[in-house]
Order: structure tokens, then sequence, then C-alpha cells
């Protein structure tokens, strides 16, 4: 996984201080937020779908191994293939030799979050391959050099006019803001790009056990073009985006577009139920999954394995006030939002993010937004915990609580402790101070604390009725 | 099932209740402590403050720190053993870490597990406390002020708390409650998170303030006395003349 030498402090104070990003950030999340209320209404019985997709996800990855076994039966009896990849560097490895297989040289990719994460386009063109991706908004960050800071939509926080700058200095046409004429130069470009294509890479929302199904919804119709024209199809699927039966999936389906961006459905859903059969006019002749693993396994054996339900429909994203604060790119990782944060340690380390699981309020938003009901602030919680049991935790922080439960342990040393506060407060005359040293100084940067009481409420109340 | 109106506050049999004071209110605040005394002996409650209280360890274990958080959780407990009164708390996020986080950080505790759990059962956030158990929401109180109520996270997801102190706003003569735009959003607080992560919070705070300022009320209310502190440092460090009040302050002082 990605990460940046920054530490996440770093990434923040680079993120507060574009606040024409910024501006961008908001107005997305605003209309995806409040999208997503909307689509919800629309649902009858919403809390109860909801309820049943967590029933659904629960058990799913409880019997994880058989689902995928099944998953592999089916699409094997369909003509397709599984390949099983342990880490990133496997599933690399195995899209590669796909590639050299079949002797193909141009692909065409849809919008994938794994393959991020596998950072497979880098090995890709390292092996002398030509990558495009032909979702608009992956287009944009691929031409840009960019990341994408958002799980459904890449480039949330550009505007239209840096689009316009990108196109106009990356694929040489006259500078226009005008969504319509932008879209259109896209559009033109990546025609050329699907016609030539002899290899389409995709992710995959959803792998249906039962029939050996690949569902894909998009909202450009680029995915139906990267899965029927190129003669291979490669899939590249996290381990846990299984779901049993087509039934299943039709409750996932009445969800993930409602939760993501807002829509009772996407403008694509595509069954992709193997390769090219006799009569299928269009199909690719080939078609493989790659099953990747990269630390799944090992989260699904802890205490962190609901994170395994996420169906990343990115509403948590859009609902968390530290999303919405500091955007994507400041969470370092791939994934971001409060699920990244939960799932970029669990799938790369906690020593590559030790900060990330502090990056929350615990407000809570995020649970109320996840239409699979995942508590996310209780995973933050967990992993906070094993920060400190790994050592992970700032110097600063350790004393600190060690100090702070040292205190609070028994009622003496706290009276004695906070006495001693209400004199020095007394000292300052009661006012709130603007200033403290160390790390304190983070608090009155933007706050003055309170003065201590001259007596505390139980000492006030000592010996009198209230005891 | 609707059930019978109160006459008046005084026929009910006598109520008592243990008091949980909180770190934050017996050392910064002990006046929004003795507000929460004043209300409930207003209505006829008993209160009892169990000696030898410190804190209930949320800080700790929301930075990770379990181990340290459950000292202070096992003096809690330790404290409030041995009786069956309802425990009022007048902060959410506290009454939040002794309903639910007790029970999970002595889980596999033979001797302090089943007493965290019998704990948690008698916790009551004060505003549920009086909305919920005693069905007073109209305790005949008059304050002539303009509001913002601010539901703070851990009192409304935490808690499920939000109809209750809105109810007994609302019954607050002469109080003009002005709602603020996308009321639902955190202050920035998160514990050490405001001190680990000091930008964020701080523009989320920034951010808050603003919506709050909107509003052009005096004052901003909550149930959750940290948030207010968090709230009002911001308020104070900017130079602004709003202030904040803890919903018990406020009923208190609409008693006089």
């Amino acid at each position: 996984m990605d990460t940046h030498e920054a530490s996440l402090r770093e990434r923040v104070t680079t993120a507060l201080a574009n606040k024409r990003q910024l501006v961008n950030i908001q107005v997305a999340t605003d209309r995806f937020f409040s999208g997503r209320l909307n689509a919800l209404e629309t649902l009858p019985h919403a809390d109860a779908m909801r309820d049943l997709a967590r029933a659904i996800r629960a058990h799913t990855i409880s019997r994880l191994d058989e689902y995928l076994l099944q998953f592999e039966q089916a699409f094997t009896a369909l003509g397709g293939v599984v390949h099983w990849a342990r880490d990133a560097e496997e599933a690399r490895q195995i899209v590669l030799r796909i590639a050299q297989d079949a002797g193909v040289s141009r692909i065409a990719k849809s919008k994938s979050m794994v393959t991020e994460e596998i950072a497979l386009n880098a090995a890709l063109e390292a092996s002398g391959l030509q990558v495009v991706e032909t979702d608009l908004g992956e287009y944009i960050a691929q031409l840009s050099g960019d990341r994408p800071s958002h799980l459904l939509a890449p480039v949330l926080h550009l505007s239209r006019q840096d689009v316009g700058r990108i196109f106009a200095e990356k694929l040489h046409v006259p500078y226009t803001d005008d969504i319509s004429e932008l879209t259109a130069i896209a559009r033109r470009n990546l025609r050329e790009v699907f016609l030539a294509a002899n290899m389409g890479i995709t992710g995959c929302n959803f792998a249906v056990a039962e029939t050996g199904t690949i569902c894909l919804v998009t909202n450009e119709g680029n995915g139906r073009m990267v899965t029927s024209l190129p003669r291979v199809h490669v899939v590249i699927m996290g381990m846990e985006r299984i779901v049993p039966t087509v039934k299943d999936l039709g409750v996932m389906l009445q969800l993930l577009p409602r939760s993501g961006t807002g829509q009772k459905m996407c403008s694509y859903t595509s069954l992709v139920t193997g390769p090219r059969r006799r009569g299928d006019p269009y199909a690719p002749q080939e078609m493989h999954v790659v099953i990747v693993d990269n630390g799944r396994s090992k989260a699904l054996a802890g205490d962190l394995a609901e994170i395994l339900y996420c169906i990343r429909c990115s509403a948590c994203l859009n609902a968390c006030p530290v999303y919405r604060t500091i955007g994507g790119h400041a969470y370092g990782g791939v994934y971001s939002g409060p699920v990244g944060s939960v799932i970029s340690p669990v799938l790369g380390g906690l020593a590559a993010f030790p900060d990330l699981p502090h990056a929350s309020t615990l407000c809570g938003a995020c649970k109320d937004a996840c239409p699979v009901h995942i508590d996310l602030p209780t995973l933050l919680l967990r992993l906070r915990r094993d920060t400190v049991q790994e050592g992970l935790s700032p110097a600063w922080t350790a004393a600190g609580m060690k100090g702070y439960a040292w205190v609070t342990r028994r009622y003496g040393r706290y009276r004695l402790l906070t006495a001693l506060a209400g004199a020095v407060s007394r000292l300052a005359r009661g006012r709130w101070l603007t200033w403290l040293p160390g790390p304190l100084g983070g608090w009155t940067r933007y706050r003055a604390f309170p003065p201590f009481a001259p007596e505390t409420f139980q000492k006030r109340n000592r010996g009198g009725r209230h005891e | 099932m609707l059930r019978e109106p109160r006459e008046s506050h005084e026929k009910r049999p006598a109520q008592k209740v243990s008091l949980f004071v909180t770190c934050l209110i017996d050392t910064l605040f002990p006046q929004a402590g003795q507000a929460v005394v004043d209300v409930l002996e207003h209505l006829g409650v008993q209160v009892s403050v169990p000696k030898g209280q410190t804190c209930c360890g949320q800080p700790a274990f929301n930075a990770g720190y379990w181990e340290q958080a459950r000292i202070m959780a096992r003096n809690t407990i330790d404290v409030f053993d041995g009786s069956a009164d309802p425990i009022v708390i007048a902060s959410g996020s506290c009454a939040a870490m002794l309903k639910h986080q007790y029970p999970a950080l002595f889980q596999d505790d033979a001797g302090y597990g089943p007493r965290a759990r019998a704990l948690a059962t008698r916790v009551c956030e004060f505003t549920e406390y009086l909305v919920d158990r005693l069905e007073v929401t109209d305790l005949g109180c008059a304050y002539r002020q303009s509001v913002v109520y601010h539901p703070s996270c851990h009192t409304l997801r935490g808690m499920g708390i939000d109809r209750q102190p809105r109810a007994l706003l609302a019954a607050v003569r002469g109080l003009e409650i002005i709602p603020q735009e996308a009321p639902q959003t955190c202050c920035g607080f998160g514990g050490v998170f405001s001190i680990k992560m000091p930008e964020i919070s701080g523009e989320m705070l920034a951010n808050r303030i603003a919506a709050f300022e909107a509003t052009g009320a005096d004052l901003v209310v909550g149930c959750d006395i940290s948030c207010l502190m968090h709230i009002e440092g911001g308020l104070r460090k900017k130079g602004s003349r709003m202030r904040t009040m803890h919903i018990a302050q406020l009923l208190a002082k609409g008693l006089q």
C-alpha cells in the first residue's frame, strides 16, 4: 500500500492550506450526503433493508471460505479462470503473466480501488504495457499523476477549471471549463482506447457465489466497454466482495448507489457471467478473476473482521466531519475517510499507519451512515488499543495517560492535585488560559482553557447532605 | 399507552439518585454540578454524591490506554457499588462510557465484569432521568435568552438522547431556541484528539462556531460539559461574545 514519508500532521497542514480544494470537497460531500438521505427516503423499509444487508454481509464473511470455493467452482464451470493472490506482489505477477500469455499490449481499465491497493498500473507500465484508466475521474487522475482522494469520485478535490487546465496541458486541446465539452474531449480520446485495447481490467463490486457472476456498477458505461470489447477480461477482486446469491445481490444493489452517490440505481449495472459463449457477438474470449487476500484473511481472524462487511459505498467519507475538513489525500493511504482509517492499517499494517486510527473524534456519523451498520468508532478504538500495545503511541501520550491514571486511581491523590490546580488558578485570578506548554499548546492554539475551580464540587459538598 | 398526567412534583414518592459528578464538572465547572443538584432537589429527588469519585477513564480508553482506563473504571465501580439507585450523569460521553464501555472493558473479568454490567443498567443521563424516569418536561422555568442547542455526539449517538433536552428547553418560558445549520455535526473535540490533531480539531471547531454565530443566539446550550468547554474555549479565543451553558445551569437559573 501507498504510504507517504510525511506524517499525518504534515499532510493535514498541506491539505488545510489549500482552501480552494477544501471548498470543492465540501461542496461534493454535501451533495452526496443529502443525496443519500433523499435516496433512502425513496426506499420502503430502508432500515429493515439495511439490517438485512448487514445480516447478509455478516453471514457471508463468517463463511467466506465456503462461498469463495463455491464461486470458484461456478466461475470455472462457465469457462473462466480463478487465480488466488496472497498479497499485492502475487496479484501483480498473476496479471502480468495473464497479459504475457495472451500477448496483449494495450489495456483499458475501469475504476477499481483494489488495483490502486496493489499498485497494479505501475507494475504493468514497468513491463512495457500501455494502461489507460477509462473512468473519467480516474482518467483525469492518471493524466495529472494524481491519486484518488475518494472511493467513488477519485478527483472530487478538483474543480472543472482544474480539469480544464489538465486537459489543455496533457491532451493539447484548447482550454475549456465547460463540462459537456470536457466530457466530449474525454469521450473522443477514450473511444480510441476502448477500440484498441486487447485486454480489459476491472474491479468487482460483487461476485455472486451461486452463479459465478461478476457485478459492476458504473455511471459512465465504461465498465461495459471494458468488459465486452477487448478479447481478454481480468477482474481484480478483494477477497471479501462475495455475495451468496443473486437475491442477496438485489439487496446490496438497493443500498450501494443510494448510499454512495444518492442514486436509486447506477446508470449501468452489469452482470458478467463468464467469457464468450457460442452466439455472443461481443464478449471476451478469456476471462480471469484474481482473488486478492493482501491482509484480509488476517483481519478475518481478529476482532476487526467487521471491516470486511464494507461495500465501498463511501457514505462514511461523505458523513465524516474529519474527511470533509481535510479531504482524502491527507489520510496517506489508498483508502481514506473512516473506512480508510481502519482498512489501511488492517491491510498495510499498523506500523505504516499508526496515526490514522486517531484521526477521528469518534463522533459516530460514519456508523449512522453505513448501510451495513459497521461500528467504525469501535473498530477505531480497537486499533488505538493495538497502537498502544504495539508501542506505536507517542511517548508524551504514554507518559500523560500513565500519569493521569496514577492520579485518578484513588481519590486522595486526585483531591491533592485538583486542590493544587485550584490554588494555581487562583493565582491566575480565574482567567481562561490562552497559552499552555508542550503538547498542551495544541489546545491553546485554537482554544482557551478554563481555570480550575478554587474548590471542587466534591470538596464543596464534603460532609454536607450530599454524601 | 397513555399515562395519567401528574398533578405536581411534590406528590411523587421520594426518588433517590447517586450523582456521578464527572471530573470536568468537579474540577472546572462545579457550578454545573451544583445546578444538577438544585434541579433534582427542586423536583423532590434525594441526591447523594458517593465519596471518592475521580474520572470515568474515558480519556485513557479513547486514546487506546485500556489498562489505564480500567484503573479509573475500577475506582468508579467501587465508589458506586452497594446501591441500586440510578446513577445520574450530566455528561453524555461519560454516561456512554459507563453504560457501554465498562461492560466491554471487563468482559472477561470475573470480579469486575458482573459489577460493571450491573452499574451500566443504573446509568441515566441527566435529561434522560428528568424526562424518561421522572416524566417531567415542564419545570416551570422562565429564562429570557436566545439559545442554540448543540447535540453532543456521544449524547446523541452514544446515548440516543435528543428529544429529552429539546423537550426540556421547549418548556422554558421566554427561551428562544434558534436552529443552526447541520446541527448534528461534531464540534471537533474528541478528547485527546483535540491535542493530538489540533489542526483538524481547530478547523472543525471554527466551522461549528461559524454555524452557531450565524444564528445570532446568546448562548450555546448542551448536555455534555466537555464539548461546551471546547466550544467556549474557541469562542473566547476568537473574542466572541457568545457563551456556552450546561442545560442544568439553564434550568436552575430558570427556576430562580
